[in-house]
């Protein structure tokens, strides 16, 4: 990996990595008597870890002119490897969480180990380490495909890559610790999100120096997604996290904006953070690899361009139904309420684009578990933009706020939606990676396939069952006009639901398992191949159409 | 002028509906213009048929 960077670069990254170091020293030292300063010790070691990487390397010859007429793909391979394992560790928590909830016992008495700490665990873990990293990972490789030309150079996407995985230990190291600004999806305090801006900034500059150079007329409709994906998140983080630090040796600070303002500008950025990051980027994940998976050019170019635009303009303005009946403007809470429901339009679109476009390759939807995934995503797709702008009606959403429904809502678009995306793109993309016919074992991606469906399925019924009981039993009143049942009696109703959550977690982690062993394998059969001189050096076998339709696979 | 809360939210309520009503024309337009069939139909077969290499 070192050895691929030029020797002007190797400097520019030990420069980097130097400056990195610095900043953390800086931090541990004006932090010292604050949880600033065990951050600071975090960001030292991975600075001086990174500029050990590549002075461990630095004489190693420089890479011939050769390699700029090949992609460049050694980031996307880590990529891959960091996404997957984010995914373990972001899906134990999330079954320890859900655990938790049936038995509170499983604290084990530890103050990190509490629920308020774990769950951010699992929620980033999830959506940044996992999510974000295999969106990094497919963007640097659809950008390049579809665009037919390289990375402009070969630091910046490992500024990228690298800079944004130490954002995500600095968060969930954080929530542990006890730092958090308590926002929902944006935990992390001022130091990680002023740094998550430097790293956001070079990411679209990835993109737009790729652009510029491109060989292609026409920018193929998965790069919007991606690019919406970059820039309204850059747009999303900035605005909701303006905040000033008590001082510079301190982690806490406190937010611009208070009350109801306060409340809206969160709700603003976390829906459009599941527009923008868990819908465009994912969308543009499977405009990409469900057509070439499938060998079929996607339905209609035309109605994915509609629906892009549909939903980039009217998902800015969904966000304040998550705050209805609250302080927030009556009109401002029907503006959200009606922009979801018109969503469904776009959202559909998506969806029934997707299912249109496998329309006459049924047969390998059946014969292989990887397009099988894309399929089933695209179904969770249309269903929980259906259930969302169904919620999002004021009268549903005074049943369903604050019980298990909007839970169970939330993991059928997360595990139905963005992860069974991720995994069907993630085991198309390998073995091109890696440069191998296919994956080590297609009866594992069968095996990984039923798991996370049955996980899914459990999980999002037990929610729903249990959401909807909740709501009504808080709702129920008795003939003097008083509250039929105490909130101690619904927590008592919930509890079988909480144990079979935990089970459809549990089978979902148990399916990244078997997704990680599974690459991992195909890594291995890679490396055994290329060490018995069966390959030459690490050439990409050209990978049309045909290539990706193994049948079996 | 005085930017109170009252003329934000009379300029949201009127000019917001215009131009979300101007964009949407105007994506449909450009999304049904029938000589960007060619561009798009290319567009949308050339991730299918390319070998492994960038563009010259």
């Amino acid at each position: 990996m070192v050895a691929a960077l030029t020797l002007a670069e190797r400097q520019s990254a030990i420069a980097i990595s130097a400056l990195v170091a610095m900043c953390g020293l800086a931090m541990a030292i004006a932090g010292s008597d604050d949880l600033l300063g065990a951050h600071g010790v975090i960001v030292l070691i991975f600075g001086l870890g990174c500029s050990a990487l590549v002075m461990s390397r630095y004489f190693a010859p420089e890479p011939s002119e050769e390699r700029l007429t090949r992609y460049y793909d050694d980031p996307i391979r880590v990529g891959i490897i960091l996404s997957l394992g984010w995914a373990v560790v972001g899906m134990f928590f999330g079954v320890w969480v859900a655990a938790l909830l049936a038995w509170p016992d499983l604290t084990f008495d530890a103050p990190w180990a509490s629920f308020g700490r774990l769950r951010p665990v699992h929620t980033s873990g999830v959506i940044f380490g996992f999510g974000g990293n295999a969106l990094i990972a497919t963007s640097f490789h659809v950008l390049q495909r579809t665009t037919r030309a390289r990375l402009p150079d070969q630091l910046s996407p490992w500024f990228v890559l690298l800079g944004y995985n130490l954002f995500c230990a600095v968060a969930a190291s954080g929530y542990l610790m006890g730092v958090t600004q308590s926002k929902e999806y944006a935990e992390p305090e001022w130091y990680a999100d002023i740094w998550l801006v430097v790293v956001w900034v070079v990411y679209f500059l990835i993109y737009l120096r790729t652009l510029q150079r491109r060989k292609e007329p026409h920018i193929y409709v998965a790069n919007w997604y991606y690019m919406a994906f970059i820039l309204v998140v850059a747009v999303l983080h900035i605005v909701n996290n303006l905040a000033v630090p008590i001082s510079f040796g301190q982690a806490k600070s406190y937010s611009l904006f208070s009350g109801v303002q306060d409340a809206m500008t969160q709700w603003w950025y976390g829906h459009n953070a599941v527009a923008f990051f868990l819908t465009a980027g994912f969308l543009g994940m499977m405009y990409y690899y469900l057509p070439k998976r499938a060998g079929r050019p996607i339905f209609s170019y035309r109605l994915s361009i509609i629906s892009f635009w549909g939903i980039t303009f009217m998902y800015m303005w969904a966000g304040s139904h998550h705050l209805h009946y609250t302080a927030l403007p009556q009109w401002v809470q029907t503006l959200g309420m009606t922009f979801s429901v018109v969503l469904l339009v776009p959202s559909w679109a998506s969806a029934g684009n997707a299912l249109a476009t496998l329309n006459g390759a049924w047969d390998k939807v059946r014969d292989d578990a990887t397009l099988r995934f894309m399929m089933v995503a695209a179904v969770f797709y249309g269903i929980s933009t259906f259930e969302g702008s169904f919620m999002a009606i004021r009268a549903v959403n005074s049943l369903s706020h604050y019980t298990d429904w909007t839970v169970g809502h939330v993991h059928a678009g997360a595990l139905g939606w963005v992860a069974m995306i991720t995994f069907g793109s993630l085991y198309a993309l390998v073995p091109w990676m890696w440069n191998v016919e296919r994956m080590y074992s297609p009866r594992l991606i069968e095996v990984h396939f039923w798991l996370a469906l049955a996980g899914t399925i459990i999980y999002v019924f037990a929610m729903w069952n249990s959401g909807i009981i909740q709501g009504l039993m808080w709702r129920t009143y008795n003939d003097s006009g008083t509250l039929a049942y105490s909130f101690l009696d619904s927590l008592v109703a919930m509890h079988p639901y909480y144990i079979a959550r935990t089970v459809g977690g549990l089978l979902f982690l148990l399916g990244a398992l078997v997704a990680c062993y599974n690459v991992w394998m195909t890594i291995r059969s890679a490396h055994a191949r290329l060490a018995a001189g069966a390959g030459e050096g690490d050439r990409p076998v050209p990978h049309g159409a045909g290539a990706a339709l193994q049948p079996g696979e | 002028m005085d930017l109170d809360h009252q003329t934000l939210v009379g300029f949201a309520k009127s000019w917001g509906l215009f131009y979300l009503i101007a964009l949407a024309i105007g994506v449909l337009v450009y999304a049904l213009w029938p000589s960007n069939r060619a561009r798009f139909d290319r567009a949308k077969n050339s991730i299918l048929d390319k070998d492994d290499r960038p563009g010259d």
